[in-house]
């Protein structure tokens, strides 16, 4: 459960000061799948940022299940990345000099989870996502929609309660860009908290609840039933 | 993240940057030969002086006449008397003491040689037997001033001499002529060549009585003396004073050197002009520290977006400190490491050039050569790793 109230973020970009998110409240519950729609500046990603734990908001509070996190130490907020949010990005971020295995393990490995179980549950990973045969294939010996699989696969090897997926088909044709979300889909519906940002209007209706930002505030907030 | 993950993760990151991990390993590398390299120069040039001390004598006294410092007033000057000469009687004086093992008195001068129609200037040694024994000269063939014969005419020729003199025959037994008197050659020196500047090749040795009426002289330019052992030196020191001060009237006018203590100052000379150069080559280490703490500024700065991800996906500040900083500690240390292995080699093929050069870097040199080498290594991976810690994760991340 996320509970955001009256969250409020700043940007100073030389003398002007930018309100990127402007006093936004939202409460998104367990298990749902939300997108996040608006045009560029609008405060999206910013918002999904917030969400992730990356970014600070200058004021209003930030409630994770129950828990207050916007007061917690960088240390424990990095834990609970670690330990409850994956993120999916536009342009994957893989580490160009590791494998695919690699980059699925680095959750892991964080983690300080022992070497034997790593090993176990990448397998697992590579086999969900039908990335056996590209286990040691580097990211620039991989499609972009395997690249953006090794990514999910990286999101989800610590089973997360939250994936946040900043623009996650933005770089991917429209077929691959599909299956993407065919993937996160299915995450969603194992019972994880899908929360998707894009400014594409097909992908934003495929989502059970839309909400559309401009200027740092939400414009609208409704619930959708994809056809 | 655990330890062994750490150092497994930053040495994959310095494997996928073959070159410039290769580059500043070099760097290092270097540094750390060098300072082994010229130490053990520097080292071996001082145990190189040693050895030549002692190939002129072990536990040796040399007492000379005259005094070599100024202290109180001289008596002397009043009554216009010079001081007194050391004489033989003073040198048996000093052999009878029980500290001393053997003296040799010691008279040199140029004298002409002369024999089978050649002739050439020589130096001239007068001593007695112990001589040989004393300044660690040995005899190729012959004996010289044997019991018995203590008063004869023998004379030992320079190893050079003998082959100059006596080309194609025996010169043990041959009639010399030195200066207005005849000897009997009953000695070769074995080729010694030069050591202290002294080429003992080209001398010839006579017992002390002819030397002194061939200079026409009672008083002796020196007296070695050996002493039983080293820890005797001092109280052998003392006594000679002691003595020679008694037999000349209660006047201190006598010198006496030991060879410890130009040995001493010149190990002392030697030793510090060792420190000054690995000082010098510790220089290459502190540039080559700088040049890993570039080189880990620039990796922050094009792995900005791999650090953006960490974040995101759960490292903390300190995680991602410790790999940077552990990165910096591998390229130092494979430098340490390669660099000592270098420097070992550099100073085999120095003792291969220069035979008579023990190059051996000293232990101190190699283990502070190493641990300036992690030490530079650590301070320049501080920064870095600091400010890749402290990155901000979303504007990390929009970086490509």
């Amino acid at each position: 459960m996320i509970d955001l109230t009256a969250i409020t973020r700043i940007f100073h970009m030389g003398d002007q000061v930018v309100r990127a998110l402007d006093d936004v409240s939202v409460r998104i519950s367990s298990g749902e799948y939300v997108s996040i729609m608006g045009p560029s500046g609008s405060g999206k990603s910013t918002l999904l940022n917030i969400i992730g734990l990356l970014d600070k908001p200058n004021s209003g509070n930030y409630a994770l299940d129950g828990k207050n996190v916007t007061a917690l130490s960088e240390n424990e907020q990095a834990q609970i990345r670690r330990e409850k949010i994956g993120f999916v990005f536009q342009t994957f971020h893989l580490v160009p000099r590791l494998t695919a295995a690699e980059n699925i393990e680095l959750p892991l490995i964080l983690g300080g989870i022992p070497p034997k179980d790593r090993c176990l549950r990448v397998d697992a990973a590579l086999l969900a996502f039908e990335l056996q045969d590209r286990a040691q294939h580097r990211p620039a010996e991989l499609s972009g929609g395997q690249r953006q699989r090794v990514a999910i696969a990286r999101a989800t090897i610590m089973q997360p309660t939250v994936i946040l997926a900043d623009e996650p088909t933005g770089n991917l044709d429209h077929h691959i860009g599909g299956e993407v979300m065919s993937l996160l889909e299915k995450l969603y519906e194992s019972g994880t908290t899908l929360i998707v940002v894009t400014h594409d209007r097909e992908l934003g209706a495929r989502a059970h609840r839309q909400i559309i930002m401009r200027d740092g505030k939400i414009l609208t907030d409704q619930a959708n039933d994809p056809a | 993240m655990t330890l062994p993950d750490t150092l497994q993760l930053s040495f994959k990151a310095i494997m996928s940057y073959r070159l410039r991990s290769l580059l500043i390993v070099f760097a290092m590398a270097l540094g750390v030969a060098a300072v082994i390299v010229l130490t053990a120069l520097g080292d071996g040039a001082r145990r190189y002086v040693v050895n030549q001390f002692s190939s002129i004598g072990t536990n040796l006294l040399v007492v000379l006449p005259g005094r070599a410092e100024t202290s109180g007033s001289f008596p002397g000057a009043v009554l216009g008397q010079t001081p007194r000469d050391l004489t033989l009687k003073d040198a048996q004086l000093v052999g009878r003491l029980p500290q001393v093992r053997r003296y040799a008195p010691l008279n040199v001068g140029v004298a002409e040689l002369s024999a089978a129609n050649r002739l050439r200037e020589v130096t001239v040694l007068g001593s007695n037997a112990n001589l040989i024994p004393i300044r660690h000269m040995q005899l190729a063939q012959g004996s010289f001033l044997t019991q018995g014969s203590a008063q004869s005419a023998q004379i030992v020729l320079g190893a050079k001499l003998a082959s100059e003199f006596f080309p194609r025959s025996q010169a043990i037994g041959q009639r010399v002529r030195l200066g207005e008197n005849r000897f009997l050659v009953s000695g070769v020196l074995v080729l010694q060549g030069e050591s202290m500047g002294f080429n003992t090749d080209e001398v010839v040795i006579i017992p002390i009585d002819y030397a002194q009426s061939l200079f026409n002289t009672t008083s002796l330019f020196r007296v070695l003396v050996e002493v039983n052992s080293r820890s005797e030196i001092q109280s052998a020191k003392q006594a000679v004073l002691d003595t020679l001060k008694e037999s000349h009237d209660g006047e201190d006018d006598i010198t006496v050197i030991t060879q410890d203590a130009i040995l001493a100052t010149f190990d002392r000379i030697l030793h510090a002009l060792t420190l000054a150069v690995a000082g010098i080559a510790a220089i290459s280490l502190i540039v080559a520290g700088v040049l890993i703490m570039n080189v880990m500024l620039v990796a922050v700065n094009q792995r900005t977006a791999e650090i953006g991800l960490l974040k995101a996906i759960g490292a903390t500040a300190a995680d991602i400190r410790r790999l940077f900083f552990v990165e910096a500690l591998w390229l130092s240390l494979a430098g340490a490491v390669i660099g000592f292995i270098l420097g070992q080699f550099g100073s085999l093929l120095l003792r291969f050039a220069y035979p008579q050069l023990p190059a051996w870097a000293p232990v101190w040199a190699s283990l502070a050569g190493i641990i300036v080498a992690l030490i530079a290594g650590i301070l320049a991976s501080l920064l870095p790793a600091s400010r890749a810690a402290r990155l901000d994760p979303v504007k990390a991340l929009g970086k490509k």
